[in-house]
């Protein structure tokens, strides 16, 4: 496999306008001779279906969920950077680009997130333009606020809702296409596998998650834009049907995964309380503005809160980084919650938590501050705790939340398999080991308004395509692939429920390939990875039938896709023997407990080829350089 | 603790369906609804019988899948709350508790606890938007919109499109959801060029997917999850009005 980042020549700062000088075209009156499948309808796959829609061609979306304003998507709260400088406070498309290229502790590709920086401001202008309501001060201008990483205010937000008011207004713009007829929308569907016509991607076979019936559609190319892979895990922020077939499909159909073991865990969520427990709820990291984080010094400390005098508690994160305090980035603040839990100071009923308290900034502030600037994430705590956050702290620990990893994709978005493009959380480009809040959705964003109409157009016009029909026979080939893994998962009938075999990985994940990864631990999970997963092939029990609506159905593919991934997941880990932003090796850190970077040799992204279940996969690297940004180790005392 | 079910089930559109009993046991106070739903299941597979089929997925109410009529009321007791954050500590040590899906003519059930609420959809496609093409856009700060229009339009912005308040007219009235979107747009001057167009387009769609009017009984703004108001609904009026007689 050959990995060509097609990054063009050039200043940085010109090589967008230039490769948008030197694509080709597709004239206005071919375009609809053109037809595109976009998979999912988050920010990135909705905007992406109603820009090309826009522009004239014939493109066929589809989503698992019955309306496409139901994607994850949805669910972001905080923000959206962009390099405005409304706040006069000095950002520019240069710093957004440093912030990118560090936070992601230079991990990322240089050109892709200068084009995401440049291309960011253009988001805001047309979110406004559809309606997003965006916070404003009292002149009626935009207002920002400050988010970790930056030192300037750059992310505009719609209270805690940004994410769902992004994804409406992208949702308005498809409905818009939908309604003039130049986007049709398949509700329900899921994406089973990918066909490929002459090693071009020129189909998709999709269930109707109603009748249970498989479907093929056939176009010019398919973009994948199906979010992100944190489900891996079992407990995590991401919603419940979130998955990574649809990617992972694709890569065994050939196309690259990049990255994998770079996966982010948010620092400030709300704990586990029981086993029964579906998923984990994140809260705004902007609570750690006020609150501080502390543990009592006494290991086992089993008092009330309230009841621990101020010299028993350990407020550690103050101790530790006198400078940054409770607001370091949030690898580094998970990490040292977890560690502080290792060691017997967690609190709570199952001893996995941490305090976040706001006492000391009632008392300076008074409660109706607090209530003002955080009285939605109190509510919630409260709603789902039954605990008053005004009356003692709230208790909190990290959770798996979004993940850098994904397709691997060239300068363009599209992934190894000629006509696959990727955009959004499904790709690995931009983020490197590390994402900064409020990037996530200028990411999604950014690929479906401004880079994929373009790139787009330039792969239609300079490729040949041969016809192709439903009735082909690889169309046919795949569909009977897809229908016999269907009975294949139908036909086990064991004893174990997938939703068990979902836990069992997800533990394995969370405890060995989790926050502090070691050789041993990942040796670990290699080992047990594969048992689970030939037992679920063995064991796994999927009741009601497959032409019907049967949610069991759906899981059981997921969570076989998932029994697959995790362990590229854990290879990726192990091979890279550094430390470097969501990747912590701990045999790799420095005397301070930080992340250490080996950058003379993982400079490098890790894009692996599929080639076979049990099989070890393929490395191929594309080194890494950084001519605007220069590699420093990241400190924050 | 524990509890009595009595939940419907309904195997496809064209079945009758019907009531059917269960019983949960040890159910942890603090689980939400939808996770003693998947206590349940989890009983029912094990059982080798169908699980329970019910809409959700991110689980902190802002998706707008899930969406139950439990005990009478849509997404249960409870303001301000959706269904999946809904937590069984509200209810009694082994109540009988009913579970049924949003019912309204234009929402047919697909199995069980799903609905198909794609009308919801075609009434935003007919209009429920402002037409801005991607680029075609000027500078964010050149729109000015005071503050307090802001805020009263993402007041209505908030709605996740659940169907609550459908489900919760006594005639099937998707008034507040019409009203949510035709508000919010025309509450900035982005959204009044095509004011009229859109409340006329919208209002006829929702006429076209079979939904019912309005009779001023506000159990819309009671059951809402996220609180919008019916004064949304008396903008949407004014709105109709003045693009009928203009």
């Amino acid at each position: 496999m050959k990995l060509e980042s097609k990054t063009p020549s050039g200043p940085i700062e010109k090589k967008w306008d230039n490769h948008r000088f030197a694509m080709k075209l597709v004239n206005p009156s071919n375009r609809r001779k053109y037809s595109v499948i976009v998979v999912g309808t988050g920010l990135a796959g909705a905007s992406a279906a109603a820009s090309l829609g826009e522009l004239g061609y014939n493109v066929l979306t589809f989503s698992y969920h019955e309306s496409p304003r139901r994607a994850h998507s949805i669910a972001a709260q905080g923000g959206i950077n962009a390099p405005k400088n409304y706040a006069n406070d000095g950002d520019s498309i240069w710093r957004l680009f440093y912030d990118t290229v560090k936070g992601g502790d230079y991990r990322a590709r240089e050109a892709n997130v200068y084009r995401l920086a440049q291309v960011s401001g253009n988001i805001i202008d047309q979110c406004v333009a559809q309606g997003v309501p965006f916070a404003r001060d009292y002149a009626g201008y935009l207002d920002n606020r400050s988010f970790g990483g930056a030192q300037v205010s750059r992310t505009f937000y719609a209270r805690g809702q940004t994410g769902q008011q992004l994804l409406l207004g992208a949702y308005s713009a498809l409905s818009r296409q939908i309604n003039a007829g130049t986007v049709k929308f398949f509700p329900r569907r899921e994406m089973l596998d990918l066909v490929l016509v002459d090693g071009q991607a020129r189909g998709i076979v999709v269930r109707d998650l109603v009748t249970g019936k498989l479907e093929t559609y056939a176009a010019n190319a398919v973009v994948l834009a199906t979010g992100g892979y944190a489900n891996t895990y079992y407990l995590s922020t991401m919603a419940k049907a979130s998955n990574a077939s649809a990617i992972w499909r694709a890569h065994k159909k050939g196309a690259a995964f990049a990255n994998p073991c770079f996966t982010q865990i948010h620092p400030t969520c709300i704990p586990q309380s029981g086993d029964y427990q579906s998923k984990l709820t994140l809260m705004s990291e902007s609570l750690r503005n006020d609150g501080r984080i502390w543990v009592p010094k006494a290991k086992g400390d089993a008092r009330k809160p309230q009841d621990i005098p101020e010299e028993e508690r350990d407020y550690y994160l103050e101790r530790m980084y006198p400078s940054f305090g409770n607001l370091v980035p949030r690898d580094v603040a998970s990490r040292r919650a977890k560690e502080m839990c290792d060691k017997g100071f967690g609190v709570g009923p199952t001893k996995l938590a941490v305090y976040l308290d706001f006492a000391d900034a009632i008392k300076r502030l008074g409660k109706h501050v607090i209530e003002e600037r955080y009285g939605n994430l109190c509510d919630m705590y409260h709603e789902i705790t039954a605990e008053d956050p005004y009356q003692g702290p709230m208790r909190i620990y990290p959770a798996m939340h979004y993940t850098m990893g994904g397709l691997w994709v060239d300068y363009n978005l599209m992934s190894t398999i000629r006509g696959l493009f990727v955009l959004g959380e499904a790709n690995f480009s931009d983020h490197g080991a590390n994402r900064l809040g409020a990037s996530a959705l200028m990411q999604g964003l950014a690929d479906g308004y401004f880079i994929i109409p373009y790139t787009m157009g330039d792969y239609l016009a300079s490729t040949k395509f041969k016809p192709v029909k439903t009735d082909d026979d690889a169309f046919k080939k795949t569909q009977a692939d897809v229908n016999e893994l269907i009975r294949k998962l139908m036909s086990i009938n064991g004893k174990k429920t997938v939703e068990e075999f979902h836990r069992e990985l997800g533990k394995i994940m969370w405890e060995n390939v989790g926050m502090g990864r070691t050789k041993a631990s990942l040796q670990k999970a290699l080992k047990e990875i594969p048992a689970v997963r030939a037992e679920f092939w063995k064991n796994v029990k999927v009741v009601g039938a497959s032409d019907d609506l049967n949610a069991e159905l759906e899981r059981a593919g997921r969570v076989a896709d998932f029994l697959e991934l995790g362990e590229l997941l854990a290879y990726d880990a192990l091979h890279r023997e550094e430390s470097c932003g969501g990747h912590f090796r701990v045999e790799h850190q420095t005397e301070e407990g930080e992340a250490k970077r080996n950058d003379k040799k993982f400079s490098y992204v890790a894009a692996w080829e599929y080639t076979g279940v049990n099989k070890k996969p393929i490395l191929n690297k594309e080194p890494l350089t950084f001519e605007h940004v220069k590699p420093s180790q990241r400190s924050y005392k | 603790m524990d509890f009595k079910l009595k939940i419907w089930r309904q195997k496809n559109r064209d079945d009758r369906g019907g009531f059917v009993e269960y019983e949960v046991k040890n159910v942890s106070p603090d689980a939400s609804f939808l996770e003693m739903l998947d206590i349940l299941n989890v009983d029912l597979v094990k059982k080798g019988e169908e699980p329970v089929a019910f809409d959700h997925d991110c689980r902190e109410g802002i998706c707008g899948s899930c969406g139950l009529v439990i005990n009478g009321r849509s997404h249960g007791p409870g303001r301000g709350i959706a269904t999946c954050e809904l937590r069984m500590r509200g209810f009694k040590e082994g109540e009988t508790i009913v579970a049924e899906p949003w019912r309204a003519k234009p929402f047919p059930i697909l199995k069980d606890l799903i609905v198909d609420r794609t009308a919801l959809d075609r009434i935003i496609q007919a209009g429920g938007y402002i037409s801005s093409k991607t680029g075609a856009v000027p500078e964010a700060n050149l729109i000015q919109v005071p503050r307090p229009a802001a805020e009263e339009a993402m007041d209505a912005a908030a709605c996740i499109g659940c169907g609550a308040c459908v489900a919760s007219c006594p005639n099937s009235s998707a008034m507040l959801f019409v009203a949510a979107k035709v508000s919010h747009l025309a509450l900035l001057p982005q959204g009044k060029v095509e004011r009229k167009e859109r409340v006329l387009k919208m209002i006829e769609q929702m006429d076209k997917e079979g939904f019912g009017n309005c009779s001023n009984n506000y159990a819309c703004e009671a059951e809402c999850p996220k609180k919008i108001s019916v004064t949304h609904i008396a903008r949407l009026n004014r709105e109709f009005l003045l693009a009928e007689i203009s």
